[in-house]
């Protein structure tokens, strides 16, 4: 089947989907956006945790075939997405199928992308909350959206807010000082 | 086509004054990972590539009688299917023992064990293929515990042993054993005022990293094979599968992709050996990567253990004896048990001085899922049953546990069961002292400013079964002892390729290493040690591959020692180098460089008084400097198979926690409120990243305290392969976690630091163990604990 959504501000449109697909999975494989993360694939650990018409959800349990005509925000947009927050972003991803070796092997570290990071981002690498860092796209999103709807989450919010993610890494104390951290930072500048 | 950032550089430039050692350092990969570019194992594409999967069995002990691929070929986009019978070369692999097959012959030994393959074009195709792989199978009865591996009519589950235990073990299903003694228990039992006696169990703990096991096989033009993978350890990764394919080690090619965490469970090889089968049967690029389900079946656990302590202490409180008995469940392959069992026996009486000891430590073989390295390596079971002893002689003696642990714990100088001097630093005590010195979190806690109650700090939390009714605080404090590096006479190394360079007028040096980065940061320290021992500001990691020497492995805590040592140890002589050079060219222009002490900072020479009398760019010019050298720790011996007498291992850590928690009688439940550490780390090189290590080790103790079991039953199959059913803790299921780190330098070790990683996954399970004790009288000889074991139901 086919499916057309908008993918972090871009329309999209995946060919040859198998109904039993799903939306991870296409984004994964089939958009060239592995950043959503394939750690439990049934909806317990939080990694793949994209916006969908702005809800946070487990990719893995969203039928690719659901996010027909919908909007999809995904790590790789996250920057984008704060900075646009609340108007319409053109631009996106590039096409493809996952990293490919070549362009890997090509690849050199460069002076950065055209969007600075979403505070949050900044204020994971700041705080010491990536280690493996598999679940971090999963928490960002979750705690950008957390952070969107309450600009001064207490602790025990940070933690309700996040519950759905899990971290194997960390144990969560760098996770919460990167919340608080971004939090205070964005109120700075507010 | 997506675009991404590894294999590739990685480059970070620092001011002269940041980013050296002891500073703490932002990781050079943050931002990868923080964009979703980072690209791990489970993110490779490549045009043409096939996805692979894997057929396991499904019963723990069988014959199997035949097998039938032909339906599974017959599936429009399958493009092979391998069993054991197409196996090219070597069917067996191993990392001590070569006792694991490749994939299954005629008998299967545990439950998901691996027994054909298949590569398709979509990795449902291969799935659905797997699933009419036609294998008959005949049921044997399992060796599921010790009574049934050394019964009288016990199947031996590997006839004909071999390796070089198998002369020494008592029986064929017992993998290895490894004695202790010292003194004498027998007359010491005799003279003891108090005496106590108990039996304990751990469970099957799972490391449950979150990137899935993972990989992608790329056949190449030469005949041989490139392996991106997700692993601990390169090299022997490599020299375990060159056989298996047939190979030659240098046409079997690793990089390192990225890591979605390890903690032991890519010790041993997963998906590699199948990816690169059928990239070479195929001769198409073969990705793997396991589901969550096929995860718990894809890499080895924490052994589960039944120890027996008998302690014997004099009335004022000096512990006279320790006698006990430790019994690993290593499953049905050796993996690292032998290794496991050294460690439990040298470690098995913890930081403590005792004249008088007698222990005994075995691993089984059984028909249960092979169990090998997870962070803490045997000495974790140890600490949960000695902790719990210290508690109870504690309180038979009616005195302070705490006052107790600190009257007989070691220190600087004092000699282990092993025979072995403990030749540094060992702050037991203090440890134990900062961790009870700490204010005590408020009680009532879960109490808002307006009186009313936050359920999300009860126990039970979010599900809002209680509002405080019957729920009980209780403390509890551990502290344990953990060897780092290889032991037991174990030649233990690392390699660092470093070169100098100019680029664009400015020095740059360049790190290539093996090291496995599994998320621990070790990319990070090693750019550190670069800038510290080179004074260059830019630094470039290279990725980690088998084209350079050997790192070891990232376990036994000993990377910053080991690769940090490597890198250390080289950047010295690229500096020496640099120095050759300058006195050559510019020696008899100033005095200064026939001094000894001449250091490079900031991109220039200075001598020891800050006067700068050379520029790095200009002495390194166009001939850049390179050079690959080998670093090793002080040799270990192994330990005598009778008496465990030996200079068995490198180095020793030492973590304490204090726990404190608060238990819902009525439900079971139990919240842990704060579980605080003090470790003595040698050297913090990168504080930011120690911190970090101290509490997610702490946390996963705490989860095989409260919550986390592979449950293996009827029959020894696994009952709970999901994040539904294997839990591990939340963010509202941790709590704060204040650590305070002692830096106490270990001269044998480079900067005299002492390996972080492991030592809080051992105190942190009894601590928390001690303080549900203290919180509801209950004896609780097992974790983890579980709501009927509190609530007697």
């Amino acid at each position: 089947m086919r499916v057309n959504f908008t993918v972090n501000g871009r329309p999209q449109q995946a060919d040859d989907v198998w109904e039993g697909e799903s939306l991870l999975y296409v984004l994964r494989e089939r958009m060239g956006l592995p950043g959503s993360k394939n750690a439990c694939e049934q909806g317990e650990c939080g990694s793949c945790t994209v916006r969908l018409d702005n809800v946070p959800v487990c990719a893995c349990l969203v039928a690719a075939g659901q996010a027909e005509g919908r909007d999809v925000v995904t790590v790789e947009g996250l920057a984008e997405f704060a900075e646009r927050r609340d108007a319409t972003a053109p631009g996106g991803p590039e096409q493809g199928s996952g990293t490919g070796l070549d362009e890997a092997r090509r690849w050199q570290p460069g002076p950065g992308g055209s969007t600075p990071l979403a505070p949050v981002q900044q204020a994971f690498i700041d705080a010491g909350a990536v280690q493996c860092g598999f679940c971090t796209p999963g928490l960002l999103v979750a705690a950008d959206e957390l952070l969107e709807r309450n600009p001064e989450p207490s602790d025990a919010d940070i933690r309700e807010a996040l519950s759905g993610n899990l971290c194997r890494c960390t144990g969560y104390e760098k996770i919460l000082d990167a919340v608080r951290l971004a939090a205070a930072r964005t109120g700075e500048e507010g | 086509m997506g675009a991404g950032p590894t294999p590739g550089k990685i480059t970070q430039t620092s001011t002269a004054t940041r980013g050296a050692i002891g500073e703490s350092t932002l990781r050079p990969d943050g931002t990868l990972k923080v964009t979703g570019e980072f690209a791990y194992s489970s993110d490779l594409w490549h045009e043409d590539m096939l996805w692979g999967f894997t057929l396991r069995s499904p019963h723990a002990h069988a014959e199997i009688r035949s097998v039938d691929t032909a339906e599974a070929l017959a599936v429009p986009g399958v493009h092979a299917v391998m069993t054991h019978d197409d196996l090219p070369a070597a069917t067996h692999y191993g990392l001590e023992i070569k006792d694991q097959p490749v994939l299954a012959k005629d008998r299967v030994r545990y439950h998901g064990e691996a027994v054909a393959i298949v590569a398709a074009d979509h990795p449902e195709t291969a799935r659905r293929a797997a699933a009419k792989i036609k294998v008959e199978y005949a049921e044997l009865p399992p060796v599921v515990d010790e009574a049934t591996a050394t019964a009288a009519d016990a199947p031996v589950l590997h006839p004909g042993r071999a390796d070089h235990h198998a002369g020494h073990v008592p029986h064929p299903n017992i993998v290895h054993r490894q004695p202790v003694r010292r003194g004498d228990v027998i007359a010491a039992r005799t003279r003891a005022d108090v005496v106590v006696r108990r039996d304990y169990e751990v469970g099957m703990q799972d490391q449950a990293f979150l990137g899935p096991e993972s990989g992608l096989a790329v056949p190449a033009e030469d005949g041989g094979v490139d392996l991106y993978i997700a692993t601990q350890w390169l090299h022997v990764d490599r020299d375990q599968l060159a056989p298996v394919l047939g190979l030659p080690a240098d046409k079997v090619r690793l990089t390192l992709s990225g890591v979605g965490g390890a903690f032991g469970a890519r010790e041993d090889l997963s998906m590699q050996a199948h990816a690169c089968l059928l990239a070479l049967r195929t001769g198409r690029p073969v990705k793997i990567v396991y589901n969550r389900y096929e995860s718990f079946f894809g890499h080895v656990h924490r052994h589960p253990a039944k120890l027996t302590y008998e302690h014997g202490a004099t009335r004022d409180g000096q512990l006279l004896y320790v006698q006990c008995r430790i019994v690993l469940d290593g499953g049905a392959y050796a993996s690292s048990s032998p290794a496991v069992v050294g460690n439990a026996a040298s470690l098995a009486i913890g930081p403590y001085v005792v004249d008088h000891v007698d222990v005994e430590a075995i691993a089984l073989y059984s028909n249960n899922p092979p169990c090998g390295a997870m962070r803490g390596f045997g000495a974790v079971q140890a600490c949960f049953a000695y902790e719990a002893q210290m508690d109870a002689v504690a309180a038979e003696l009616g005195m302070d546990p705490v006052e107790f642990r600190q009257r007989n714990a070691m220190s600087q100088g004092a000699v282990m069961p092993t025979g072995q001097l403990v030749d540094s630093p060992a702050p037991v005590a203090e440890l134990l002292r900062r961790v009870k010195a700490l204010p005590m979190p408020p009680e009532r806690q879960w109490l808002t400013a307006d009186d009313s109650t936050d359920v999300r700090a009860l126990p039970g939390g979010l599900s809002n079964t209680t509002h405080g009714e019957g729920v009980v605080r209780g403390v509890g404090y551990a502290v344990g002892i953990k060897n780092v590096g290889f032991s037991e006479g174990f030649d233990d190394y690392s390699t660092a390729r470093i070169r100098l360079e100019v680029i664009n007028g400015e020095p740059v040096a360049l790190v290539h290493t093996a090291m496995a980065e599994v998320g621990q940061g070790g990319v990070t320290v090693h750019a550190q040690i670069a800038r510290t021992e080179l004074g260059v500001s830019q630094v470039t990691i290279l990725p980690a591959d088998t084209q350079v020497g050997s790192a070891g492995s990232t376990s036994a805590s000993r990377q910053t020692y080991m690769t940090g040592g490597a890198v250390r140890h080289t950047c010295q002589a690229v500096r020496e180098e640099v120095l050759r050079r300058g006195r050559e060219r510019s020696g008899s222009y100033h005095p200064a460089w026939a001094t000894a002490e001449l250091l490079l900072e900031g991109g220039k020479v200075v001598t020891d008084g800050g006067e700068v009398i050379g520029d790095l760019a200009e002495i390194v010019g166009e001939e850049p400097i390179e050079l690959e050298l080998e670093f090793r720790h002080r040799p270990t011996e192994p330990f005598d198979l009778e008496t465990g007498q030996g200079f068995g291992h490198v180095q020793y850590s030492f973590c304490a926690h204090r726990a404190v928690v608060e238990v819902d009688t009525e439900l079971g439940l139990v919240k842990v409120i704060e579980l605080a550490a003090a470790q003595d780390v040698g050297k913090a090189l990168n504080p930011l990243s120690v911190v970090g290590q101290i509490q997610g080790g702490s946390t996963q103790g705490l989860g095989l305290a409260v919550m986390e079991e592979i449950v293996v039953s009827d029959g020894a199959r696994v009952r709970n392969p999901s994040f539904t059913d294997y839990l591990i803790p939340t963010i509202l299921d941790t709590p704060t976690i204040p650590v305070d780190v002692l830096e106490l330098a270990d001269d044998h070790a480079p900067y005299g630091l002492r390996g972080v990683g492991e030592a809080p996954t051992l105190s942190s399970t009894p601590a928390v163990v001690a303080a549900v004790r203290a919180a509801t009288g209950l004896p609780l000889k097992r974790v983890p604990i579980r709501p009927e074991h509190l609530t007697g139901t």
